[in-house]
């Protein structure tokens, strides 16, 4: 299968000077303390409050840049959708499309790279919210799945960082169907044995968390991520209540038992390192157990 | 009791009061012979009102409270049907319907959503059609047991979509449903997928996987419910006429993207008017199907399985 041997320039391209999310100019405030920071400070924190640990949302190619020991190679990043509904709501997809294209740089709502992380060699599949919302549609089911097929075929492990708000509507039913694609393609991933890690970010919902999201051999949350399947409006008009403060967050989704573990977006790249070490007998770690490093220390 | 006549359905509706009107008086040969005229007006106002059902008018039929239920189906097509219940873990959600039973003489087994036919109380039994992640559960539970004894699956879908309430995220419908999705991929035993409702989105989905998937005439299959759809786009949930159009969740929109293998032919104003018809029309599609999947290798089945959903979608890729 020649399509995989195609692969992009590596990352001096077109996604790696990406602006950040972060807001333009030099100081930014904390949504969650009003802390007021200094932006490159922010940035050198992976854009997490240093005072409260607020995360904000990344882009993708931040995101690769938090998780992988530089530089990547991105994958199918041509691909990009032909509006095969023809849909037009307030404006046509299609120039929609064209718009978002132009503003976020990018041809569709995930990036494809294979790289290194901690030194062992990974795939990852990683959302991009500012595009459409970072919303599934069959051009993100066809790269997400090749990824896959690129770990079966190089036996690699899997990390898909999931930031979306579900299945695209503007491609209809077959944005429903990239859930069961992507899902049948983690099965033979799964038969394989190879590892598969989901990374679930602020938010991760509707057909996004009802797949591949879910399916992690871990599932590992950043922090306070929204997470669910329904939205919380549509849930408040079938209940016809408000919704407890915390509902589908990732705390209250850890303590329900969908989470194998939240963890702080700076320690992200250690906690996904541990794993694949554990799933996949990598080479140890400078780390030392305790009692081994108090051994090898001298006495006083 | 003929069946409740919808919204465009008005010239039927006319000439039904006129029928009943009739009947109350006395009977006489001349008065019968009116009545049978009326009748055949009806029948063919029906045909012409059906041969081109606008998509939001498609909606309102897949709807119907009286279209047939799984378990309508299987009274008509299956014997010896044997409900059972439960996921092992949580309850038994009454929204999802698994059992076995023999088609033509053949062991099998069903799941399918049940939206609750006749009354309230029935309805909500049902949950309206809308399952926890219990019915999911159930549903794999089931089709596990399938695939351990060899025996071929049928997955009826009818459901609005699945329950998006408090307890449904608590006991997670989401990886409920993922977690069938990758477990139907992967089932080892014939699949066939009967869509004669409402295709409701990933609560539909859900059970939807398999080798050979058809769809009955009237029925729908979408992302988002209409209503849904237009409340999120134009912020007013009165397009959802609109949105039907533009969603393409007709059976032939769906064929058409290589989504759906057949369309099931329908009585003439739609399964509702007339289930016995409906179940004769599904039994030779379904009899068909079956013979198709279950000649298959396994292997080579699974492998068709995975191809024909790794292909879906991509008609809509641009690729330089």
């Amino acid at each position: 299968m020649a399509w995989f041997k195609k692969t992009r320039k590596p990352m001096a391209s077109s996604t790696a000077d990406k602006p950040s999310r972060v807001p333009e100019g030099l100081w930014v405030k904390c949504p969650d303390c009003a802390q007021l920071i200094y932006n490159k400070d922010l940035e050198k924190n992976l854009s997490v409050c240093p005072k409260c640990a607020h995360h904000f949302r990344i882009s993708a190619a931040e995101r690769l840049r938090a998780l992988l020991d530089g530089a990547w190679t991105e994958h199918f990043a041509d691909l990009s959708s032909n509006d095969p509904l023809r849909f037009t709501d307030t404006k046509p997809y299609r120039d929609r499309l064209r718009t978002t294209r132009k503003n976020t740089g990018v041809n569709d709502a995930v990036l494809i790279a294979t790289g290194r992380l901690e030194g062992i060699e990974v795939v990852v599949a990683a959302m991009e919210y500012s595009f459409i919302g970072g919303s599934m549609g069959v051009v993100v089911g066809e790269k997400i799945t090749r990824a896959i097929e690129i770990a079966l075929d190089r036996n690699l492990p899997v990390i898909i960082v999931s930031c979306s708000g579900g299945a695209r509507m503007m491609e209809g039913v077959l944005s429903l169907m990239q859930m069961a694609k992507v899902s049948a393609a983690l099965a033979r991933l799964d038969r394989a044995r190879l590892p598969f890690i989901s990374v679930l970010t602020d938010p991760t919902t509707g057909g996004v968390t009802a797949s591949f999201a879910m399916l992690g051999d871990l599932n590992i949350a950043e922090p306070k991520a929204l997470i669910g399947f329904a939205g919380p409006r549509v849930i408040e008009q079938t209940i016809r209540q408000k919704l407890p403060a915390g509902f589908q967050r990732s705390e209250f989704l850890i303590e329900h038992g969908m989470l194998d573990l939240v963890v702080d977006r700076r320690d992200m790249k250690a906690a996904i390192a541990r794993a694949l070490r554990f799933m996949r007998a990598e080479p140890a770690p400078v780390e030392q157990p305790l009692a081994a490093a108090a051994a090898a220390t001298p006495d006083a | 009791m003929p069946p409740d006549t919808l919204e465009f359905e008005e010239p039927i509706t006319v000439l039904l009061k006129e029928i009943e009107a009739l009947s109350m008086l006395p009977q006489t040969p001349e008065r019968q012979q009116s009545i049978d005229g009326l009748y055949r007006r009806i029948e063919s106002i029906r045909g012409e009102i059906y041969a081109s059902l606008t998509p939001w008018q498609r909606v309102l039929v897949a709807r119907h409270p009286q279209r047939p239920t799984v378990l309508d189906y299987v009274e008509r097509l299956f014997t010896e049907f044997t409900e059972i219940s439960g996921d092992r873990r949580f309850a038994d959600d009454h929204a999802i319907v698994a059992g076995f039973a023999r088609y033509k003489d053949e062991p099998v087994l069903v799941v399918g959503h049940h939206k609750g036919s006749g009354d309230t109380k029935q309805k909500v039994y049902r949950n309206f059609g809308y399952a926890r992640p219990e019915g999911y559960r159930k549903a794999l539970r089931a089709m596990k047991l399938a695939e351990k004894f060899r025996r071929p699956v049928f997955a009826f879908i009818d459901t609005p979509a699945a329950y998006p309430g408090v307890e449904s995220e608590e006991r997670g419908i989401s990886e409920a449903i993922a977690f069938n999705l990758r477990e139907m991929a992967a089932l080892d035993t014939p699949v066939v997928v009967i869509v004669h409702g409402e295709g409701g989105s990933g609560g539909a989905l859900g059970i939807a996987i398999g080798d050979r998937i058809l769809m009955h005439e009237f029925a729908i299959y979408s992302v988002i419910p209409p209503e849904g759809c237009a409340a999120i786009l134009w912020r007013d949930s009165n397009r959802k006429v609109e949105a039907a159009e533009a969603l393409k969740l007709t059976a032939p929109d769906l064929l058409g993207f290589g989504i759906i293998d057949e369309i099931v032919p329908e009585p003439t104003g739609g399964a509702h008017t007339n289930h016995e018809l409906a179940a004769a029309l599904l039994d030779t599609a379904l009899e068909r199907a079956l013979a198709l999947v279950s000649s298959m290798a396994p292997e080579l089945r699974l492998d068709a399985r995975y191809q024909k959903f790794r292909a879906m979608g991509n008609i809509g890729i641009s690729e330089p």
